[in-house]
């Protein structure tokens, strides 16, 4: 089981949480203009990476917020939690560190 | 090849066994193939052995970066069945049944198929209603299911509890009879034996790390870490790695990559005589012919490559079982382990073209693609050979996530299968 750090609570273990997948994907702004295409893309397609991912969790049997966090894929460990609407932290090198640790 | 038959056994029980060849050769990877497949699990070898035999293409490499069948195939609770709603699913599930039927015989290889018969519990008003309507869709589909009674469930399948005290009390239960389990590394093992008899290489520690194109797009080869080696057409077929090979190549997919488990309990004489799976409370049991009690648990929640998953998921299932079979509450478990499984959003796997020319993809098995080896292996070389999919693999297009043709499974079956 993983022990997940809630920014606001501190350190639980991870059946306090809920995980709601890949992070800083934003519902498109213009819907009317989108193709099917980008619609499939939004709904369905997911980076999936080894290595570093961004994802959303809520802490849902504490409380109840939900933040963002960065976790290796590899070994599970989170290596930062931050909050929702925050920038990925290393978005710099994020698509070239995902790779990279495969 | 040589082919095992009782003279074989009896020439070699005489002979103390040594005069018993490889089963598969280890080849150096050649300069070029009609055909590579990336990923030696069952899938990848099944497509190889029908291009082999169905097609007549033999120049095809299979490329593996550990061992041939060391990935989900090696991993999974082997159980078998093809009673799924809807038609697209009910085709190509059982088209696999069918060939399972006659595998040991076309392969000369003992793949152990058992047809012990595959029994669903439904423990809740929904569930009945859901399993009684896949009862009746299956049978139009000509996919043998049948509704047994609380009691009937207890005589097909004897140490099951059908008190009405427990937690979740045994409704009734849905019987696939042609339904049941098979010896899995035999399914890899029997696949690569036919394969390299016919002249596929295949070759193991061998990891695809990139694709060339040519000008037009199309692909050229694959960069390995034994060398390039030259092809017109590639197969990925790397179940949990889908993704990472995928983006290796520059594309993106609709599947996430999570740890599903399984464990084993200590051997014991013959105590359980079919495979019963349960939705609601999450468990699923057989018995191997070893003996070990096999159980199957559930998925964790996050993208992970660990192969390993949480206990808690493991004591849930255990928990489940443990009310079900009360007998079984003083077993030891021997050992778990995980596997990392490839699910699309509709629980329904993609096996057709991808945006890049000579490219195929066959993916998103997810928690339930053993069943399907040998038919996924079988419409997937009529794919690779001919450039456009089989009838019965049509549906299950990449590009239904753009059409919104989903084909959807999770849905029907409101948990992993
Ligand atoms: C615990 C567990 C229980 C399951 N129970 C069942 C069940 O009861 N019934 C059922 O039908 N299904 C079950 N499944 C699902 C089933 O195991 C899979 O759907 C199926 O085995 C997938 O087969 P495959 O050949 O596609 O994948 P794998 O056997 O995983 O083969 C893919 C191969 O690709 C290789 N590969 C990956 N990346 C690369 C690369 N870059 N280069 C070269 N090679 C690469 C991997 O090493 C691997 O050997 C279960 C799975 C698990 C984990
Ligand atoms: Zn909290």
């Amino acid at each position: 089981m993983l022990l997940i750090r809630c920014p606001y609570c501190g350190e639980r273990p991870e059946v306090e949480f809920h995980c709601g997948g890949e992070a800083h994907i934003a519902r498109p702004d213009t819907p009317a203009e989108m193709t099917d295409a980008d619609w499939a893309s939004f709904l369905y397609y997911r980076t999936n990476p080894k290595g570093l991912h961004a994802e959303r969790w809520v802490h849902n049997h504490g409380c109840g917020r939900w933040f963002n966090a960065l976790r290796d894929t590899v070994t599970d460990a989170f290596v930062q939690t931050y909050e929702m609407g925050a920038p990925r932290p290393d978005a710099g090198n994020a698509s070239s560190t995902a790779t990279k640790a495969a | 090849m040589r082919r095992f038959s009782i003279s074989a056994l009896l020439k070699e029980a005489a002979n103390g066994h040594q005069g018993w060849e490889r089963q598969w050769r280890a080849p150096e990877p050649k300069k070029e193939y009609d055909v590579v497949i990336v990923g030696g699990g069952g899938h990848g070898l099944a497509t190889a052995y029908y291009l082999a035999t169905v097609h007549g293409i033999t120049n095809v490499a299979v490329i593996e970066k550990g061992w041939i069948g060391g990935g989900n195939t090696g991993r999974n609770t082997t159980i078998i069945r093809s009673n799924y709603l809807f038609d697209e699913s009910a085709a190509l599930y059982n088209h696999a049944v069918n060939l399972w039927e006659g595998l040991s015989q076309e392969l000369n290889y003992n793949v152990m198929f058992s047809q012990r018969g595959v029994l669903m519990l439904a423990h809740n008003h929904h569930d009945v209603i859901s399993f009684k309507r896949h009862v009746y869709a299956n049978r139009l589909n000509g996919v043998d299911n049948e509704w047994l009674t609380p009691e009937e469930c207890k005589e097909y399948c004897p140490p099951l509890s059908i008190s009405k005290d427990i937690r979740y009390p045994v409704l009734g239960g849905a019987l696939q009879r042609r339904g049941g389990t098979a010896r899995h590394d035999a399914v890899a093992w029997g696949y690569a034996r036919g394969a390299d008899a016919r002249g596929v290489d295949i070759i193991q520690n061998c990891e695809v790390t990139g694709l060339q194109r040519h000008h037009d797009g199309s692909v050229k080869a694959v960069e390995t870490t034994k060398g390039v080696i030259g092809t017109k057409r590639v197969g990925v077929v790397a179940a949990g790695h889908t993704g990472v090979v995928m983006s290796r190549f520059g594309l993106r997919m609709p599947v996430e990559s999570v740890p599903l488990q399984a464990l084993v309990s200590e051997p014991v004489k013959p105590v359980f005589p079919c495979v019963v799976m349960s939705n609601a409370v999450h468990a699923y049991i057989s018995q191997s012919d070893k003996g070990e009690l096999v159980i199957g648990a559930g998925t964790d929640q996050y993208v992970s490559y660990s192969q390993q998953g949480g206990i808690q998921i493991i004591n849930h299932t255990l928990d489940a079982i443990c009310e079900l079979f009360p007998q079984f509450t003083r077993m030891r478990m021997l050992r778990s382990w995980g596997g990392i499984v490839d699910v699309t959003p509709d629980r329904s796997p993609i096996l057709g073209k991808t945006p890049i020319p000579g490219l195929f993809v066959n993916c998103g098995w997810g928690t339930g693609g053993f069943k399907a080896t040998p038919g996924s292996g079988h419409v997937f070389a009529h794919t690779l050979a001919t450039g456009e999919p089989h009838k019965i693999n049509e549906p299950f297009s990449l590009d239904r996530f753009r059409t919104g043709y989903l084909i959807d499974e999770a849905a029907a079956a409101a948990v992993a299968h």
